[in-house]
């Protein structure tokens, strides 16, 4: 296919691109509080568990004498039979020894069956027409019609409403269940308020992008959004946006190129930003973090460098530390080590000093030193008198904690030890190579 | 109702599926990865797709490299997700197989619209279409996908055998897996590989819906009944044979009952296999009640 057919754009369109984009806000909304009550494959489970109902009130309407297809009788089937795969998930957890994976897993593989097994009877049937109910496993989003958008709309707003008016709630339910039954919050009631808005969505959401691919509008946004955020609040606003975007984009290009699979197009731009926001989130996404660890291997080994250091001179009594020594103190190769001075030295902590194989400490450096190897050894004494760890074995576990300790903790340390001049290293260097 | 030689077939054909998709899903239980049952199932859309498009055949060794190359891919995006990302394990499965099955599905829908490779066909199977594919080997005419489905069976069990004692400690106790020398990485990888070629060899006949029924439920029905690891395996397979054999009968003699037609097998094999595991939840609540 070349080139967009702009001229099917019309106003049915927009109204379509509309609903798909409020599914796309209220989905990821809501699924932030799934995704944080580790519930997000729930959503899975519902959704594979609606087409039996779909079937069946399909079954019931064409008995009664419709033709079977009228949308708010099949929602309703849809509805009632996403509710009851959602009670067998949690009667299955709570009172057998089946775990909740493999729970949501039958739920969804014989709820599933059941709901094709029941298709092929429609399918065989001389009355009515089953075409079209297949478009709720895949979606239709390019041929919705105005009503259905209009009453993914209305659906939407209801469960932001509601969302919105439980949101203190549901951020505790999420959080601190035990807290929130102590509060004296009809805990049960609340899970199954926040159950049904998902089993809802779920099931509007059918009509746009199908039973299979629905559950990523709930997972996906908030996965991506909370790589940007700690905040609940924040989360699940930035979710709503990044759900609305995707679905805009996704339902755009499908109203513009009817031969796109809608649905899928959806699931990828979500996916896209998802991958982005894995890279780039400003609070857990991979160049922060991987930044932030840089940072730290780096003040540790200059800690480390500055601590060697200190301990020679104290020892031997010379402030011309050999290069023999410290490539023998860590195990840092030679490039490693030349690499560290360097960066030392054009941080002002080191002089050139007077032979090639021996580097001195400037005063800033020593100064520098001096409060290394400080905290070093308050965090030693510490261990050893508190936490009753031998003195031959305190070094390795005070060097994993003694580069993030903040001045108020050392403060405190010193108040607690009662110390105040110079630290006796508890295991000094007995020879010193000179 | 009529019983003919073409039920016998549909139905040996899916007792193999069943049997061969329940060994290894014994293990995706225990370890509580049943939902990966699901996932690889649905994210190996595009592997198929990619081998298709590639290969322009639906040759059954392109296939299951494809799909054996996505499932384990699947299954490492899942861990690199949910590790480096720190998402949910069960969140991190949802983003990583539902992204694929997109992907997959674009990738069908515009590259590989005018061949029969569709998507309901994944779904559902063509398990009616089974008898008319025949082999003929020396004086019979053997359905292809009772050979195949005979082959899968018949490496499972291998699988299951050669790697019993690595499966049985990778699976109950991970740490102590580690440190005797068997990764138990390395194990989830390898088993997350034949779940993949499993559902792929299933797929084409008995369609993803019973792959994901037959991975999970049997293992489910077994794990109510049994105590031990061994009878817990016999008692899954029992489960699987009894059920493909019940679905069909039901598919063929359910509907009539009620004025209608016959239905869809894989469906109803679905759905006997859920009764079979009502039963044993029944069972097991009286037995632990008294």
């Amino acid at each position: 296919m070349t080139g967009f057919d702009l001229s099917a754009f019309g106003y049915n369109s927009k109204v379509v691109v509309l609903g798909v984009v409020a599914l796309g806000m209220a989905c990821g909304f809501i699924g932030s509080f799934m995704l944080l009550r580790k519930r997000a494959l729930m959503a899975d489970a519902v959704s594979h568990a609606t087409l039996p109902g779909i079937g069946l009130a399909f079954l019931v309407m064409v008995h009664a004498g419709g033709d079977g297809k009228w949308l708010p009788g099949l929602l309703l089937g849809a509805l009632l039979s996403g509710l009851a795969g959602m009670g067998a998930v949690l009667i299955l957890t709570r009172m057998t020894r089946i775990k909740e994976d493999a729970a949501l897993g039958i739920v969804l593989s014989v709820f599933f069956g059941l709901g094709v097994a029941i298709l092929g009877v429609i399918q065989k049937m001389s009355r009515g027409s089953a075409a079209g109910l297949e478009s709720f496993i895949y979606g239709k989003t390019a041929s919705m019609l105005a009503s259905d958008a209009y009453l993914i709309t209305a659906v939407g707003a209801v469960s932001f409403l509601v969302c919105g008016l439980l949101f203190k709630e549901f951020t505790l339910l999420c959080f601190d269940q035990d807290f929130a039954v102590s509060l004296g919050l009809p805990v049960l009631l609340l899970d199954l308020v926040l159950m049904s808005l998902v089993v809802v969505l779920t099931v509007i959401g059918l009509q746009a992008v199908g039973l299979i691919l629905v559950i990523a509008l709930l997972i996906i946004p908030p996965a991506s959004a909370r790589f940007w955020s700690d905040n609940l609040a924040s989360m699940a606003s930035l979710s709503a946006l990044f759900g609305g975007v995707a679905g805009g984009v996704g339902a755009l290009l499908s109203a513009l190129a009817p031969k796109w699979p809608a649905g899928a197009v959806i699931v990828l731009a979500n996916s896209l930003l998802f991958a982005a926001s894995f890279v780039f989130g400003s609070q857990r996404g991979q160049l922060v973090r991987w930044r932030s660890q840089h940072r730290l291997a780096k003040k540790i080994a200059r800690q480390h460098l500055l601590r060697a250091m200190e301990e020679y001179t104290e020892a031997s009594g010379s402030r011309e530390v050999p290069w023999e020594f410290l490539l023998a103190e860590r195990s840092w190769s030679p490039r490693a080590l030349r690499a560290q001075l360097q960066s030392a030295e054009s941080d002002g902590l080191l002089e050139a000093s007077v032979s090639a194989d021996t580097v001195c400490l400037t005063p800033l450096g020593e100064a520098k030193a001096d409060r290394a190897v400080r905290n070093h050894r308050l965090w030693e004494t510490y261990l050893i008198t508190y936490a009753d760890i031998a003195p031959s074995h305190v070094d390795r576990d005070a060097d994993m904690v003694e580069h993030l300790l903040e001045p108020a903790v050392i403060a405190e340390l010193e108040a607690l030890l009662a110390i105040e001049d110079r630290i006796r290293s508890p295991h000094p260097l007995e020879s010193v190579p000179s | 109702m009529t019983w003919t030689a073409i039920d016998s077939w549909i139905v040996v054909t899916a007792m193999l599926s069943a049997v061969a998709c329940a060994l290894p899903g014994c293990f995706l239980v225990l370890r509580r990865m049943s939902m990966m049952g699901d996932a690889i199932s649905h994210a190996i859309l595009p592997g198929l797709a990619i081998a298709f498009l590639l290969t322009h055949s639906r040759d059954s060794v392109t296939m299951f490299v494809g799909a054996a190359i996505v499932g384990v891919l699947t299954a490492v995006f899942v861990d690199a997700v949910h590790r480096h990302g720190h998402v949910e394990e069960s969140a991190a499965m949802g983003v990583v197989f539902t992204s694929l099955f997109a992907l997959g599905l674009i990738l069908l829908v515009r590259g590989a619209d005018h061949v029969d490779l569709d998507a309901s066909c994944v779904l559902y199977g063509a398990m009616e279409l089974v008898p008319l594919d025949v082999i003929e080997v020396g004086r019979w005419e053997i359905p292809r996908a009772v050979l195949k489905m005979g082959a899968m069976v018949l490496f499972n069990a291998a699988f299951v055998l050669l790697f019993f004692k690595e499966l049985t400690i990778s699976t109950f106790d991970p740490g102590l897996s580690d440190t005797v020398g068997i990764s138990s990485k390395w194990m989830s990888l390898l088993l997350m590989a034949v779940v993949a070629v499993t559902a792929v060899a299933a797929f084409e006949s008995v369609g993803s819906i019973l792959v994901i029924a037959m991975l999970i439920v049997p293992a489910a029905t077994a794990q109510l009944l049994t105590e031990r690891l061994t009878p817990f395996l016999w008692t899954a397979v029992a489960t699987a044979v009894a059920s493909a054999w019940l679905g069909h009968l039901g598919a063929i003699g359910l509907p009539p009952l009620f004025g209608f037609e016959d239905t869809n097998t894989a469906g109803m094999m679905a759905v006997a296999c859920g009764m079979v595991f009502a039963l044993a939840v029944l069972w097991s609540r009286r037995r632990s009640q008294s």
